[in-house]
């Protein structure tokens, strides 16, 4: 039975990851740039929820709609500031030096209002779960809840990217910004909503993540952040379904590892199975393969 | 022809006098008791960054590749040399000497870590080639974490749990203890010893640069189709220059664990923290150019702890200069304002695609 | 003389796209010839071929007497294959001496070490490299510009960089791809110059693509014509210019 209820863990916590992962693998699909900040617009939407909450008594549902508006502009104003204007830079590694710098100056910046202490974040989700076979199988409402917002999102994303204008637009920047633009569409609009879309998932995620693990610091949107973006290069960058596949795996091998292997090194067996993925298959799970042209 | 290796020579002179005058008025500043005691503290690790920042703009200038896991192989030399020291402690009572041995300990365990991982990791590029140096950087960060090593009158008992399953004899002693890591290194390191640290960093990364091998490595950075196309062995330069930096931040680790009494491993000092600490310095000094790399390294150490004021916004500045720099130097926009008006930043290196 | 270059039966598939089918091209030392056909016909498809950055799926390729199908583009270059790319590949941010100096790399060596301790060896070789490179570069007029960076050069000079870079590898087989893109009818002419004088100073065998119709009737003795991956008409150059299904292709019905 334990095993199951690590399993259900697993899958929420991959949800998690999954949510966090689809904005990596938007951005990554859609701008070409790995957007090292992600993992820390999490911790903003995080804080944004907790404020709202503890300094100004707000509901959780307003508070989580105050962290999508405060996730949603500042993924917005960082591509604006610090991405576009290296959009024509010669070199990739330009703008991931940069997207770091943004990391790290969210981080610092949090660090400086909120100090570095951990701050209990109240969870959102009142809701006490379902307990299964006579009571030694619990599952609780935040697992239940964020595994259910995940599947939403998914299937909402899905929607949108196939079967909108806006959506169609994203899917033909991804494949040849060059001929996109030619086609009249506004590429760079483009690419500010692929960032607002994946901001405000990162909002969500950060108030998920804290629900079922309470604790809050500047660094708390690091390290989920960076498994996300395994979990997005797993399922194969660029692929939306990749991105929940990917993360749902993950969170479970990190679940199964903190239980059965040891707790100490969950975070290095996350770490090989993106080495592994990346040397045996690249492209992850659902990705397409692209050809250097000489 | 002439004229240009001449100045190419004249620059390192400059870089290399640099150094040594920096130190001697250090020195001089030291002796005569002008320094406070937090400053001369300070000393030691700036030469492990300084090492660390001019061998890892040997990957990210002159590969052009991006490592996020420098500090990775800075923690397997110190570790490694930290281990070699406490046992030899009482075996080799000549300090230099002992110094010595732990420094080609610490070299030479990084060097292979950078083969090792520079095998699988230099299939890659780019980004992806990136975040596998972090993840690597991290797993060696973990895995040192839960290291536990005793020895006793048996030999050395190893384990990746605590410290009751080493199963040693009473009259074991725990070397390396796991997040307590290793306590009771001998304080072998001193400013002199970096200083020449530097020096040697500095004659190996310029003169390679320098050198058949050097070009074939920034021949890579530019076009690695073109390079193939004439006979470049894109692996072997890749591998030689990832292997060369991580033996320097291997030697950098020596340095550093052999300043402190107690090595731990964590988060800012062999974590991403430090290797994006050392990148900030790459950045800040000009990828690609070694002494910029010395001169960042030195006034982003000094300044926060200069102007006390601002030692809490450390990390703020850092993450700002970053931006900024990469924007300044980077954008098209940018670069077209600059040349309008300052005429200057035509001839630089950079890095590759 | 002697054939240098055999090619035989050779072919590529590109997720179910045949790009080249069939191709055999014969090629004698010293001899100058000609790639062409319409846009996407598979002329480059043929030099990636030829150079190891494609596996061939089927075909032999034989360069003096040597097989050479499916090795590494860096095998191939050091078996004698150099070629010069139709988007130019310079090292851009390595001054024009050191460009050359990289293509020199396989024809002078020291080891590392000696280059780090810089041990005698090294002194000697790199004055070797840089004898060489200048006189290289006075071929191509590019002397005085040795010091500059490669990215600075204008896009002609920049052509012929690579050109002498190709050369340095000391190679058997040139292979130029499309050498006058975006050059004015003054510098094709000067090009066509070029060609003929390193062909007879080096005693090179050429092979090149080129859309441009004058250059390729000026200079080439042979030529084979590529529609669809496959050989349309092959020979001498001035009966296969005369050739109806050439005239076809090129001019449409």
């Amino acid at each position: 039975m334990s095993f199951i209820s690590y399993l259900i863990n697993g899958l929420s916590l991959g949800s998690v990851y999954a949510i966090i992962a689809l904005g990596y693998t938007m951005v990554y699909g859609i701008a070409k740039m790995l957007n090292f900040a992600h993992g820390d617009v999490i911790m903003i939407g995080a804080y944004a929820a907790l404020i709202s909450m503890t300094q100004a008594g707000l509901s959780p549902v307003i508070a989580i709609l105050i962290a999508v508006v405060v996730c949603t502009v500042l993924g917005m104003a960082i591509e604006r500031i610090a991405y576009r204007p290296l959009s024509k830079a010669s070199s990739t590694l330009v703008v991931l030096i940069t997207a770091i710098g943004v990391s790290y100056l969210l981080q610092n910046v949090a660090l400086l209002i909120f100090g570095a202490n951990a701050q209990t974040f109240p969870t959102v989700i009142q809701w006490k779960g379902v307990s299964l076979a006579g009571g030694r199988l619990n599952i609780s409402g935040e697992t239940i809840v964020t595994i259910a917002v995940c599947l939403i999102i998914m299937a909402a994303l899905i929607t949108f990217v196939q079967k909108t204008k806006s959506g169609q637009a994203m899917r033909a920047v991804s494949e040849d910004r060059g001929a996109a633009q030619l086609m009249g569409i506004n590429v760079n609009g483009t690419i500010a909503l692929t960032f607002a879309i994946g901001s405000a998932l990162a909002a969500i995620a950060g108030v998920l993540l804290c629900s079922t693990y309470p604790s809050l610091t500047p660094y708390t949107g690091a390290m989920p952040g960076i498994k996300a973006f395994v979990a997005a290069v797993f399922g194969g960058i660029g692929s939306i379904p990749g991105a929940f596949i990917g993360g749902i795996l993950l969170g479970i091998i990190e679940i199964i590892s903190k239980a059965y292997i040891s707790s100490q090194m969950a975070d290095a067996i996350v770490f090989a199975v993106l080495i592994i993925v990346l040397l045996v298959k690249p492209t992850g799970l659902l990705g397409k393969k692209i050809q250097e042209k000489v | 022809m002439l004229k240009k290796m001449k100045k190419n020579t004249k620059n390192n002179l400059i870089t290399y006098a640099m150094v040594t005058a920096a130190f001697i008025i250090m020195q001089l500043l030291i002796s005569v008791g002008a320094v406070s005691s937090l400053l001369e503290g300070l000393m030691v690790p700036l030469c492990t960054y300084i090492v660390l920042a001019v061998s890892l703009n040997l990957v990210v200038g002159i590969l052009g590749e991006l490592s996020l896991g420098h500090a990775g192989f800075m923690c397997v030399g110190a570790f490694s040399s930290a281990f070699f020291s406490k046992c030899m402690r009482d075996v080799i009572t000549a300090a230099p000497l002992r110094f010595f041995l732990a420094m080609l300990v610490g070299i030479a365990v990084a060097a292979v870590f950078g083969v090792l991982i520079g095998i699988p990791v230099l299939r890659l590029k780019g980004d992806y080639l990136a975040i596998v140096t972090l993840a690597f950087g991290e797993i060696i960060k973990n895995l040192v974490n839960v290291l536990y090593i005793g020895k006793d009158s048996e030999g050395f008992h190893f384990s990746t749990k605590d410290v009751m399953a080493l199963d040693m004899a009473p009259d074991g002693t725990v070397i390396v203890n796991g997040p307590q890591g290793i306590t009771g290194t001998p304080k072998d390191a001193t400013f002199f010893i970096g200083f020449l640290l530097i020096l040697l960093t500095l004659f190996i990364v310029i003169n390679l640069t320098n050198s058949r091998d050097g070009r074939a490595i920034m021949a890579i950075r530019d076009n690695r189709i073109a390079a193939e196309s004439v006979g470049i062995n894109v692996t072997k330069y890749k591998l030689m220059a990832f292997t060369v930096s991580a033996a320097l931040a291997g030697a950098a680790g020596v340095l550093y664990a052999h300043n402190l009494s107690t090595l731990t491993a964590n988060t800012n000092n062999f974590g991403y923290n430090m290797s994006i600490t050392i990148l900030v310095f790459v950045v800040l000094g000009g990828i690609g150019s070694i002494r910029g790399s010395v001169i960042a390294a030195v006034v982003l150490t000094l300044l926060p702890e200069v102007l006390r004021g601002l030692s809490d916004y450390r990390m703020l500045i850092y993450a700002v200069v970053l931006i900024v720099m990469m924007i300044f130097n980077w954008a098209p926009g940018a670069i077209a304002w600059r040349e309008k008006y300052f005429h200057f930043g035509k001839n630089k290196r950079g890095a590759g695609k | 003389m002697e054939t240098l270059l055999d090619v035989k039966n050779l072919g590529i598939s590109f997720g179910g796209l045949r790009a080249v089918n069939a191709f055999d091209i014969s090629i004698k030392k010293e001899e100058l010839y000609g790639l062409i056909g319409p846009n996407g016909a598979g002329k480059t498809t043929i030099f990636n071929l030829l150079t190891g950055v494609y596996r061939p799926d089927s075909g032999k390729v034989i360069l003096d007497g040597v097989d050479i199908t499916g090795r590494k583009v860096t095998d191939i270059s050091k078996a004698g294959v150099a070629r010069t790319f139709q988007n130019i590949r310079l090292f851009r941010q390595l001054t024009v001496a050191d460009n050359v100096k990289v293509g020199l790399h396989n024809q002078h060596h020291y080891t590392a070490v000696e280059g780090i301790l810089r041990l005698p060896r090294y002194s000697r070789v790199e004055k070797e490299m840089d004898d060489k490179a200048m006189e290289l570069l006075k071929v191509f007029d590019l002397e005085d510009y040795a010091d500059h960076l490669a990215a600075n050069l204008p896009y002609g000079q920049q052509r012929k960089l690579e050109i002498a870079r190709a050369l340095a590898t000391n190679p058997k087989l040139l292979l130029l791809d499309e050498p006058a893109a975006g050059m004015n009818p003054n510098e094709t002419g000067a090009l066509m110059e070029m060609i003929q004088f390193v062909r007879e100073k080096f005693h090179m065998t050429i092979l090149l693509i080129e859309h441009d119709m004058k250059l390729v009737s000026g200079i080439c003795e042979k030529l084979t014509v590529l529609n669809f991956g496959e050989v349309l008409a092959q020979g001498e150059t001035s009966k296969v210019l005369n050739n109806p299904k050439v005239i076809t292709a090129y001019l449409g019905e």
